[in-house]
């Protein structure tokens, strides 16, 4: 017989190799009784691992995951979350690329849950993902707990029973990127934008926008441009907004695509004619050091990383991150330690008669929830008690440290939880265009 | 100030990048007539190599300026490794079969070479951006343009002249450009076509590698900067005719004109305008703007 | 039927009808037995696997068609449309709509490049569908941006469908399809349209001078393949749950090319079983070896090229010497 038939019939025995096996495994359906206590709690932690995302947010944020499991399983974490592991339980940890693209990930998440059979995931940097992910989890009633995406649709579009988001959207970032700039120059007349075209980067720009329209009646709009995530090269449009000069631009850019604004931007003088906002930041100061320049307007999506605060959580959380990895935790490994904790607080609060919780009993322990955080008190304030809100702060990238190997933030100011959140019930481009009904601002 | 010198410059700049990463690849289709899909993992080679060298550079207390010399080395490099391997390898096994074999051959390269750069230098971004502010700024129309970008214009155009000179002045190039012409006859007239065929698939990696490396400042690193560059380079060199250096000075000039002057004033249609030209030449003149006459054979 | 899925003879055997009713049957019970997760993926192998049988259908034409992807997320993105703008549910309306599009669109770019051959015929493609991903990334506000959108779940013949059942239901639906495609394969393959193709490999001058119109033979099977490839975009959407931009990007259609070397060209079988077995071997190589996969895929492709040079590409090869290398 020639090749092409071996070919044929080798491909038929491998498909029937695996369907047999695929049979041999007892097909379980989900176990939903209330359960013993478990051997382990097995969460997987979806961020990117490779990619321009990678180093400057994924990674940390793994960072954070794996240091904190460790000390938590040991039982080293200070109070209140002294239990070893969740509720006495270990935590077993698997960490997922979310590299690939939204379908992917959605594909993934299946994989996780159906095939892997995690308790829980941990996850999602990218709100493209986020929001790709969340009605699957509700489908798969997957427990999931967005812990890094920024877009406000998540929780304001829909309603999610099994998906819980443990950091603030991006309102804060936008709403408070509007008051330090009209802090910062008063007379600030014409705004610009630059922020990657999708859900994130839409959304940061339209609340940053409408928030300086409504502060400052008569701003106007000279540039909007919506680059592809990824991209890399933004010369063609750092030259628009060289030629455009604004009095500020606001960028929402993160991860790689940040780096590379700064680095191809800086050097031409931006940032130099006007004020630059970068609302994330944050993960440049550690990683471009002294080659960041002075005067930008820096964030980090709350009070986290350069901006959190001295409280003894805080001084532990850095500690062990320092000692392990070398380097200062950026913003999002503060997100991750947000989520589990909250994760933590969520099942032991569930657990406090004594029995394991059963997915529901964690549900309704985490809706609602005030929990500390390395960053302050954490409450789960919107979105039926599912969407977590914090303070915003932003300061300027000022002289460089020798102690620290980055630029100290000056001129910070820090804006209450209330002061740029809506109200639960409201959405963001709502809230804004009624004018910050019920905000109260220093 | 004027808008239009604003996209004059940048929509130039964009051509000079485009034009070095399209060059190689008309080259060798134009001699050994493959599709080389693979290129695109050529450029990302040479923008590892470029920022691997850089890196080093940098560690020891040398001359800024110098590390500009760097980058065409890192080229080098590529070239004279990866070319000859790649070629007498296998795509030598391949000659006078099927182009689309052929063009399935490279794509198969090119799903390795990725894997392969990711397990050599990792998934972390690599950042050597030190050259890219070494030469100051230039203002033009009110604009802070970087010198580098300059340089860039410059490289190409140098580039451009070489290739020119090496094909029309020179004796080897006088016979790479017999082979184009017809293998059959330039074999018969003792042309050592695989010597032809190695040196030119080896300049073309260099040329793509090029490419890359002088990229590399102005970038972050990272795998799968190959694969955008792919189409990018196809469009370019489809506008401008397979296998014509020209074509690819002309096509980079018209996409990266096209280009700019989207971003400054119809930014919706940025992403895809290199794609509508490729595709609007196509249906105009089949084989690009400055193909030469192709004979059908029955 | 055997025949027919591994040698493309479509001449009806006896027993055939019987043995054709059996195996549907068999395979649509299979998703209520096998673990959800194996279904997830085999639905996945399925609906790229139409995609694959039209990009066969013009390789044995010697057409490499690098842009099928245009058609995987024109019919992805007909069934995004008509749930959010129309609020369309029935499974069998988007399905219909799919193919419907895909057909359209074929039908449009198909006028450009039927004329084409070979590399120019395969970059041609790979413009197209180059120009749709850049549209569908860049009309956020429309589209969803690089952001996608999400597919709720469908109604079959009215019913709603239970979140938990819904593997094996889109599975079901997944290989009711396949069988319809199959047949009309299977017609084409026997019709004098499918012989055309053949010939016009081998010679495609000579095709003409015996009065068979080339250029009327391409288009028609391309529009056939769009056909097909939006079908298997509409499953592939079902059964994720999320589409995106990436569905029309050119290494999703070189994934199809790449699937339909391995399945080589006179089977009907081969691309479909080959496509499953991608898609398995795909999702467990990505757990176990995230950066070396695409290394392996690359090797095998190299292997199979190498050491397949009759079977596969017999037909390919013999069409060569005709011009210089």
């Amino acid at each position: 017989m020639d090749r092409r038939g071996w070919l044929v019939r080798i491909l038929a025995g491998a498909g029937a190799a695996v369907l047999a096996v695929a049979l041999a495994v007892p097909v379980r359906q989900g176990v939903q009784a209330a359960p013993a206590k478990p051997g382990e709690v097995k969460v997987s932690f979806v961020t990117f691992l490779s990619g321009p995302a990678a180093a400057p947010f994924g990674v940390p944020a793994r960072n954070a995951a794996e240091v904190l499991v460790e000390q938590l399983n040991a039982g080293k974490a200070p109070a209140p979350y002294g239990a070893v592991g969740i509720g006495g339980v270990p935590i077993r940890a698997v960490y997922t690329d979310e590299a690939g693209g939204a379908d992917k990930q959605v594909a993934e998440l299946r994989r996780l849950v159906l095939d892997e059979k995690v308790d829980l995931v941990i996850g999602y940097i990218s709100s493209a993902d986020c929001l790709a992910v969340a009605p699957v989890a509700e489908e798969l009633k997957a427990l999931t707990v967005l812990f890094d995406c920024g877009t406000n649709q998540i929780f304001e579009d829909a309603s999610h029973r099994y998906v819980f988001r443990t950091a603030g959207h991006q309102i804060l970032d936008s709403v408070g990127a509007a008051r330090y700039v009209l802090r910062a120059d008063p007379r600030a007349a014409t705004i610009a934008g630059i922020n990657q075209n999708y859900a994130w980067g839409q959304d940061s720009w339209a609340s940053f926008r409408d928030s300086m329209r409504r502060l400052k009646p008569g701003v106007r709009v000279v540039a909007e441009l919506f680059p592809k995530l990824y991209a890399g090269d933004y010369s063609a449009e750092i030259s628009t907004l060289l030629a455009a000069r604004p009095d500020v631009i606001h960028s929402s850019f993160w991860g790689g695509d940040l780096e590379g604004l700064v680095i191809q931007g800086t050097p031409r003088g931006l940032g130099k004619q006007g004020t630059l906002v970068l609302t994330t930041g944050d993960t440049l100061l550690p990683r471009l050091g002294r080659d960041l320049p002075e005067g930008l307007v820096v964030g980090a999506r709350g009070p986290h990383g350069a901006l959190a605060p001295d409280i003894p959580l805080n001084r532990w959380f850095k500690s062990v991150y320092t000692d392990r990895y070398g380097i200062r935790p950026v913003y999002p490994a503060y997100h991750m330690a947000q989520a589990l904790l909250g994760v933590k607080a969520a099942y032991e609060r569930a657990a406090s008669g004594g029995e394991w919780p059963t997915k529901d009993q964690v549900i309704a322990a985490f809706e609602h929830l005030t929990f500390e955080t390395p960053s302050g008190p954490i409450q789960m304030a919107l979105g039926n008690g599912h969407q977590a809100v914090e303070p915003s702060a932003y300061g300027v990238t000022g002289p460089f440290d020798p102690k620290t190997r980055e630029r100290r933030l000056v001129r910070v100011v820090r804006f209450s939880t209330a002061c740029v959140n809506p109200p639960e019930g409201m959405k963001s481009a709502e809230w804004i265009s009624q004018g910050f009904p019920k905000a109260r601002c220093p | 100030m004027s808008t239009l010198t604003i996209i004059g410059v940048d929509g130039v700049v964009f051509a000079a990048w485009l034009f070095l990463i399209s060059v190689g690849l008309t080259l060798i289709y134009g001699v050994l007539r493959i599709l080389n899909i693979a290129h695109g993992s050529l450029y990302a080679l040479g923008a590892y190599t470029g920022a691997t060298l850089l890196l080093a550079y940098f560690r020891h207390d040398l001359w800024p300026l110098g590390s500009l010399a760097v980058l065409p080395l890192a080229a080098l490099l590529v070239g004279v490794t990866a070319g000859p391997l790649i070629e007498r390898g296998l795509l030598q096994r391949m000659y006078g079969r099927d182009e689309i074999l052929q063009l399935l051959t490279t794509y198969a390269l090119f799903l390795i070479l990725e894997d392969v750069m990711k397990l050599v230098w990792g998934t972390s971004p690599y950042y050597a951006y030190r050259p890219y502010g070494l030469l100051g700024q230039v203002s033009l129309g009110g604009v802070v343009y970087p010198g580098y970008s300059f340089l860039l214009v410059g490289i190409a155009a140098l580039t451009g002249a070489a290739l020119w000179a090496f094909v029309n002045r020179s004796r080897f190039g006088r016979l790479v450009v017999a082979v184009i012409h017809d293998p059959e006859i330039s074999v018969a007239m003792g042309v050592n076509l695989p010597r032809v065929y190695v040196v030119t698939f080896s300049l073309g990696a260099a040329l793509a590698a090029l490419g890359g490396a002088y990229t590399a400042p102005m970038i972050a690193i990272v795998p799968g900067i190959g694969v955008e560059v792919i189409v990018v380079a196809f469009a370019v060199v489809v506008v401008g005719g397979l296998g014509s250096l020209e074509g690819a000075a002309l096509g980079a000039l018209i996409v990266g004109v096209v280009r700019s002057a989207a971003v400054h004033l119809l930014p919706t249609l940025e992403l895809f305008t290199i794609y509508l030209v490729m595709a609007g030449v196509l249906l105009l003149r089949p084989y690009g703007l400055l193909a030469g006459e192709r004979v059908r054979r029955l | 039927m055997i025949r027919l899925l591994v040698e493309g003879d479509a001449r009806p055997a006896t027993a055939g009808w019987a043995l054709v009713a059996a195996g549907i049957g068999a395979a649509l019970a299979l998703g209520w037995v096998l673990p959800r997760w194996l279904t997830f993926v085999v639905t996945q192998g399925l609906a790229k696997g139409l995609a694959v049988m039209g990009v066969v259908l013009l390789m044995r034409a010697g057409l490499v068609s690098f842009g099928q992807g245009l058609y995987y997320a024109g019919g992805a993105y007909a069934v995004g449309f008509a749930a959010r703008l129309v609020g369309l549910r029935e499974a069998t309306g988007h399905a219909a709509l799919g193919v419907a599009a895909g057909v359209l669109l074929g039908a449009l770019v198909g006028v450009v490049v039927a004329r084409y051959r070979s590399i120019f015929f395969a970059m041609l493609t790979l413009a197209f569908s180059m120009v749709l991903y850049g549209v569908l990334i860049k009309a956020y506000t429309v589209t969803g941006g690089s952001d996608g959108m999400p597919i709720p779940l469908p109604t079959l013949l009215g019913l709603p469908v239970p979140a938990d059942r819904a593997g094996a239901i889109v599975y079901d639906v997944t290989i009711g399809c396949v069988a319809l495609a199959v047949y009309v394969i299977a017609r084409y393959l026997a019709s004098p349209l499918g012989f055309l193709m053949r010939a016009i490999r081998d010679n495609e001058v000579r095709v003409q001078y015996l009065g068979g119109s080339v250029r009327r033979a391409i288009y028609r099977t391309y529009v056939l393949a769009a056909g097909l490839a939006a079908l298997g975009g509409v499953l592939g959407a079902f059964n994720v749950g999320h589409i995106d931009p990436d569905l029309a990007y050119w290494t999703t259609s070189g994934e199809f090319v790449f699937v339909t070397l391995i399945g080589g060209l006179e089977g009907v079988g081969a691309p479909l079983g080959g496509a499953v077995a991608y898609e398995l071997v795909k999702s467990y190589a990505f757990k176990y070896a995230p950066y070396a996969w695409e290394m392996v895929v690359g090797i095998a492709m190299l292997v199979i090229i190498f050491l397949f040079p009759e079977g596969v590409w017999v037909s390919l090869a013999r069409r060569r010497r005709r011009t210089s290398p």
